[in-house]
């Protein structure tokens, strides 16, 4: 297989998270040593160090622009093959290509694979594409060109242009952005600040986190924008201290922003002044509710407020405040510059554009999409998703994080956007996708919401710190076999008083996990209290497993991989499980490709 | 592993008055506090109330409340399980069950040798590849039971042949 020969060839390194934890940086300084210019290498070539390609299942990923080829799983010691026949001769390597797992078929480019095609990216465009720590790269790909319209825009155009495009806040509560923004133009009050909420705590949502790791610069320019909109001049943007990737590329993206002119004083030759400072998370959870984050600015413990005034009003040290979540901020650029009805015209009625999920779980193809609004749950697990794990039974999928619920498969037809989701008891959230199958236990998963929710309620309010409390009490007694009749209504009333009365969003929804998961697995719970059993094999005080002699054939995988040697049994003949011994990990049931692990 | 506080006081005043003595600073202060001993010492904590004018017990209740802090001193290596949704719902409970067996600590503890010390954390943003875990700033993607015993040996800590230290 031969391709033409380009002169330049392009060699993107994905350094996202889950790449780096998969060895890209040994990849990419084997690239580096080996495209030595006296190495004889006449083909000219360099690489870059992108942000996430979301696609981390693969990783690391290696593209070669401009031939758009995909290498997937590539390790250091493959680099000196890539060099020799892909860069110098223009050959492909198709072991390294991506495999489709169903029709073995393999592609050549990322492009073609179902699980790009389907989506459409605006927040995520950049990623992956450019080098996140170069602003000429953000440049040439018409960074600051929306910043440049602004500037030549009244301040009431560009909020009504926010308006009209129907934009609603990424972080959850899907508040409209333009609307928030209208608001604190109106304030009187000054100075006035811009906000990014990058605390981004919802365990399994990453997208943020990309966005701040891959594209730093688009977050820089929606908040300029927002800035020159509502008269702002101090802008903070607010990052989980654990996202050391993150703020390095914003710091060099601020610096780079300062030095061309769009921060600091005079921006783009107007009389505008507006800079933005970093702000390190402490690891708080409720410091992702916007009151706590900005209690938390101020330097003080995060704890939230009752939202009577909003902060648009009296927001940061009481002053006129925007807080954006940062894929809504990485969506304002495009809108400004392709116009509020080219946004507008994508997505449903209500919720307009395209949302990032993080799809994980035990999904096939685990990473970021990004698809419109009103996109089915079927199309994203199954068509980009690839279906689930090792061909098991898809159960449910979890949306909206600690405060969202679990959705049924009845329901993998549910067109997803702010309103469906929230009729069927769950919400959209930050945007986790988290899929689960049959060796999820459902009553586990509402008790490990709850324990996340009780270590994470910051005590202020008696219903979010008492009502969480006795509620994980009442689950993990019926994870330990203790459950006893009346516990669900138990909960649902407790759940109701929570959500009527709590003080914040944490509290309000924090009963969400439990009460969609006693909805729609009722019998699941009953089980637990009933019969003493955990039909998913999780919770260990209810748990035995068993290996089917019909369907061992005695491979010896299981054996092999358990921790405690707790598998017996000869090669070729069925193998047994020692009750004594075992301690329920799970590595034999997770790992037999013939499923003959069973639960009892 | 506790470093010896006497020893780096000098070095502990210049990050803590590298930044204005104003409250908003605090956090900040803190974190590079933490990154250098560790934990955070008592005697770091003092610096900061006496730069920033907060009272003492303000310091200590912001130190508490934000859970990125230690006030104890943590091991050589620190092993952070990732308890994240994604993580758990791929077996994390049994990784952290797995480092109680073999290590004899659990979540917030140190081993007595002070080599290695135990955390869980909420998420570490890297759920495509779950569970994961950290050992100081190095990433582990798709940890299994038995390879958590393989990431131990290689830091230097003894396992038995049963999962037991």
């Amino acid at each position: 297989m031969k391709m033409e020969n380009h002169k330049f060839r392009k060699i993107l390194v994905c350094c996202g998270t889950g790449c780096l934890a998969n060895g890209s940086m040994d990849v990419f300084q084997a690239l580096k040593e080996n495209l030595d210019p006296d190495s004889g290498i006449e083909v000219e070539t360099y690489v870059k160090a992108t942000g996430c390609n979301g696609w981390c299942e693969q990783g690391p990923l290696v593209k070669i622009m401009p031939d758009d080829i995909t290498y997937c799983h590539v390790k250091a010691s493959d680099v000196k093959e890539v060099i020799e026949k892909t860069i110098k001769n223009g050959e492909l390597i198709k072991r390294l290509l991506y495999r489709d797992p169903q029709s073995k078929k393999r592609f050549k480019s990322h492009h073609e694979i179902d699980f790009y095609k389907k989506q459409h990216k605006i927040a995520l465009r950049h990623i992956g594409e450019i080098d996140p720590a170069s602003i000429s790269d953000y440049l040439s790909c018409g960074g600051y060109q929306a910043l440049q319209k602004a500037v030549g825009m009244q301040a009431a155009e560009i909020v009504s242009q926010i308006i009209d495009s129907g934009l609603r806040g990424r972080g959850g509560a899907g508040f409209p952005t333009g609307l928030k923004w209208q608001s604190c133009a109106r304030q009187e009050n000054s100075p006035k600040y811009v906000i990014c909420n990058g605390d981004e705590g919802d365990p399994g949502a990453f997208m943020d986190r990309s966005i701040m790791e891959g594209d730093p610069h688009t977050v820089i320019e929606g908040m300029i924008i927002c800035a020159l909109a509502i008269g702002a001049e101090k802008g903070f943007i607010y990052v989980r201290d654990e996202y050391a990737l993150a703020i390095q590329n914003l710091k060099q993206a601020l610096a780079d922003a300062r030095s061309f002119g769009y921060l600091g004083d005079d921006i783009m030759g107007r009389d505008f002044f507006f800079d933005i400072e970093i702000v390190r998370g402490g690891g708080a959870f409720v410091c992702g509710e916007e009151t706590a984050l900005i209690a938390s600015i101020e330097g003080n413990i995060g704890e939230p407020r009752d939202k009577y005034v909003f902060p648009t009003e009296k927001g940061l040290w009481g002053k006129p405040t925007v807080i954006n979540n940062v894929e809504t901020w990485a969506n304002i650029p495009v809108i400004i510059l392709e116009g509020a009805e080219n946004f507008a015209s994508i997505g449903t009625d209500h919720s307009k554009g395209t949302k990032v999920f993080s799809l994980v779980g035990k999904v096939m193809n685990t990473g970021l999409v990004e698809v419109p609004m009103g996109t089915t749950l079927r199309e994203i697990i199954y068509d980009i998703g690839g279906g689930i794990l090792k061909g098991r039974q898809f159960k449910a999928v979890q949306t909206g994080g600690p405060s969202g619920g679990c959705i049924p498969a009845e329901l993998l037809d549910l067109p997803v956007d702010f309103e469906s989701l929230a009729a069927a008891g769950s919400m959209m959230g930050s945007g986790g996708l988290i899929v689960m199958d049959d060796r999820t236990c459902m009553v586990e998963v509402a008790r490990y919401y709850l324990n996340f929710l009780a270590g994470e309620s910051c005590g202020k309010c008696v219903p979010c710190r008492e009502g969480i409390r006795r509620m994980l009490e009442i689950l993990t007694r019926i994870c330990e076999g203790q459950g006893k009749e009346g516990d669900l209504e138990l909960l649902e009333e407790l759940g109701e008083t929570l959500q009527i009365a709590s003080l914040c969003a944490l509290g309000k929804t924090a009963p969400n996990p439990v009460l969609s998961t006693i909805r729609y697995f009722r019998d699941e719970y009953l089980a637990h209290i009933r019969e003493h059993r955990c039909p998913a094999g999780v919770c260990r005080k209810l748990t035995e497993f068993y290996i089917d002699p019909e369907l061992c054939n005695g491979c010896g995988l299981c054996k092999k991989n358990c921790p405690v040697n707790a598998i017996s049994g000869e090669k070729k003949e069925p193998h047994v499980i020692s009750q004594e011994l075992c301690i329920r990990c799970g590595d034999c049931i997770n790992n037999c490709p013939f499923l003959a692990v069973k639960v009892k | 592993m506790a470093v010896d506080i006497n020893q780096i006081q000098e070095k502990i005043h210049v990050i803590i008055y590298a930044y204005p003595g104003e409250k908003r600073y605090i956090l900040a202060m803190m974190q590079d506090l933490q990154k250098i001993c560790n934990y955070l010492p008592r005697e770091g904590l003092e610096l900061i109330a006496e730069h920033t004018g907060v009272a003492f017990s303000e310091i200590y209740s912001l130190a508490t409340f934000y859970k990125a802090f230690s006030l104890v001193p943590r091991g050589k290596y620190n092993i952070k399980v990732c308890d994240g949704t994604a993580c758990h719902i791929k077996g994390s409970a049994v990784i952290i069950d797995q480092v109680f067996n073999s290590l004899g600590i659990k979540p917030g503890e140190t081993t007595e040798d002070g080599l290695f010390s135990l955390e869980t954390v909420n998420c570490l943003g890297a759920c495509a590849i779950a569970p994961v875990l950290m050992v100081n700033e190095k990433i582990y993607p798709k940890v299994s039971s038995s390879g958590l015993l393989d990431i131990i040996k290689a830091y230097g800590g003894h396992v038995h042949e049963d999962g037991k230290s």
